[in-house]
């Protein structure tokens, strides 16, 4: 417990490692930390915003799904009901057609019943006339009676 | 040891007494012609030491993953950086402060560890080496009250410089004399007594502190050393048990008052940057 000269060198010792500590030792030490926190605050943002972006992706996901459901029901919508309208036109068409065809038909049916009808009378009253000409030949001049035949002619047309 | 066994007496006397430049016991209680070169050895050679692993350390440190030993440095420096943040106010002065509080931390839990080595294991080995049997050898410095008061001195220096650095001469002059009690003539010469026991009594129990723990930790480890040298069945278990015991709260100790010392420069030298 006697004090003697090596308090002073003591002393001197205590600073000169404090000194070299502080010169050599805690700057790079401390800079490393800096560094370092520096290194994790960026990549614990970068984690937050890759959370971030990947949960907004998912809500993204889930509304285009949503729409593309939508979109597709709608097309489905419209094409069922495009359809239902070619169906009617088409049926429409072809009730008019048949309708038309059927008119013409009768139309045409109607026409040759009547130029039969015709061929028959004008076969008819040649027939009459050729029998009655037959009948009169002798007794009637057919220049006299060429009127009166005609006339016959004419009543049974 | 001599040849005929010493009597306990001797034997802690012996151990006890520091080797220095005379080669004899110091008479004196002060003496400023003689140095103890085993306090100065051990406290220079562990500083050395401390700092060749903390360059390093320094050297390698990198913004990566930090190796063990790395980590293990970057939580020291952390903790002290931390301490001197909340102790002394000023960023420019911490640059040098916070260092110095690393630097005392780890060089005074070396030399208290020195505590940790068989009480004869160095002074025998440096007896057989010095061919003097009789050669003196204390592993502690910090069981010397040379090398205690000397650091705590050193603080007093550091208080002393913030002192006139942060509140200039004048102003710490002004200071001196006007606080603890206020600026008043008749006052003035109290608060300058007051002033000079503050920084009196604040160094001296700082060096104090940890030299009393050091000095009475490596008694009991000697008396300890003795109930094993009475070469008995009960001395040689009682050695062992109460031998574990001593190192395993000692270690607390060593710890504790390097971190005490560490804690208090830092007070005083935050002190020194606040004004009254």
């Amino acid at each position: 417990m006697n004090l003697n000269a090596t308090l002073i060198a003591q002393l001197v010792v205590f600073f000169i490692l404090a000194w070299v500590t502080m010169k050599f030792v805690w700057p790079p030490i401390v800079k490393a930390l800096d560094e370092r926190a520096k290194k994790i605050a960026d990549g614990l943002a970068a984690a937050d915003k890759a959370k971030a972006d990947l949960s907004h992706a998912e809500k993204k996901v889930v509304e285009e799904m949503r729409k593309a459901r939508e979109s597709a029901g709608d097309m489905r919508a419209v094409a069922e009901k495009q359809a239902a309208t070619v169906l009617d036109e088409a049926r429409a068409e072809a009730a008019r057609i048949i309708a038309q065809a059927r008119e013409a038909a009768q139309g045409e049916a109607g026409a040759a019943a009547q130029r039969a009808k015709e061929a028959l009378r004008d076969q008819v009253a040649n027939l009459a006339v050729a029998g009655a000409e037959r009948i009169l030949r002798r007794e009637i001049n057919a220049q006299v009676h060429a009127d009166l035949l005609a006339n016959l002619k004419q009543e049974l047309q | 040891m001599a040849t005929e066994a010493p009597t306990a007496g001797e034997y802690i006397v012996h151990h006890l007494t520091h080797f220095n430049s005379t080669g004899h016991a110091q008479k004196a209680v002060i003496d400023w012609s003689i140095l103890n070169l085993d306090t100065l050895f051990f406290s220079i050679a562990l500083g050395v030491i401390t700092l060749f692993f903390l360059i390093r350390a320094a050297n390698k440190a990198t913004a990566g993953v930090p190796g063990r030993f790395q980590a293990a440095v970057e939580i020291l420096v952390e903790m002290v950086a931390d301490q001197a943040k909340g102790i002394v106010h000023s960023a420019e002065s911490r640059k040098f402060v916070a260092p110095v509080a690393l630097t005392v931390f780890l060089w005074i839990f070396v030399m208290n560890s020195m505590d940790f080595l068989p009480v004869d294991l160095l002074p025998r080995i440096w007896a057989t080496v010095s061919g003097n049997e009789h050669a003196y050898l204390r592993v502690v410095p910090t069981a010397d009250l040379n090398g205690t008061l000397g650091m705590s001195i050193g603080v007093l220096l550091l208080c002393l410089y913030y002192n006139v650095k942060i509140k200039g001469m004048s102003g710490w002059v002004h200071e001196l004399f006007t606080a603890p009690f206020g600026s008043h003539p008749l006052l003035y010469p109290i608060n300058f007594l007051m002033q000079m026991i503050e920084f009196l009594a604040k160094t001296i129990s700082h060096g104090m502190r940890l030299f009393g723990n050091m000095y009475a930790g490596e008694l009991i480890f000697m008396l300890i050393a003795l109930l094993g040298g009475t070469a008995t069945v009960f001395g040689f278990v009682g050695h062992i048990i109460a031998g574990s015991i001593w190192a395993v709260f000692h270690i607390l100790i060593v710890a504790l008052q390097a971190f005490i010392f560490m804690m208090l420069t830092l007070v005083y030298i935050g002190q020194a940057h606040e004004s009254h």
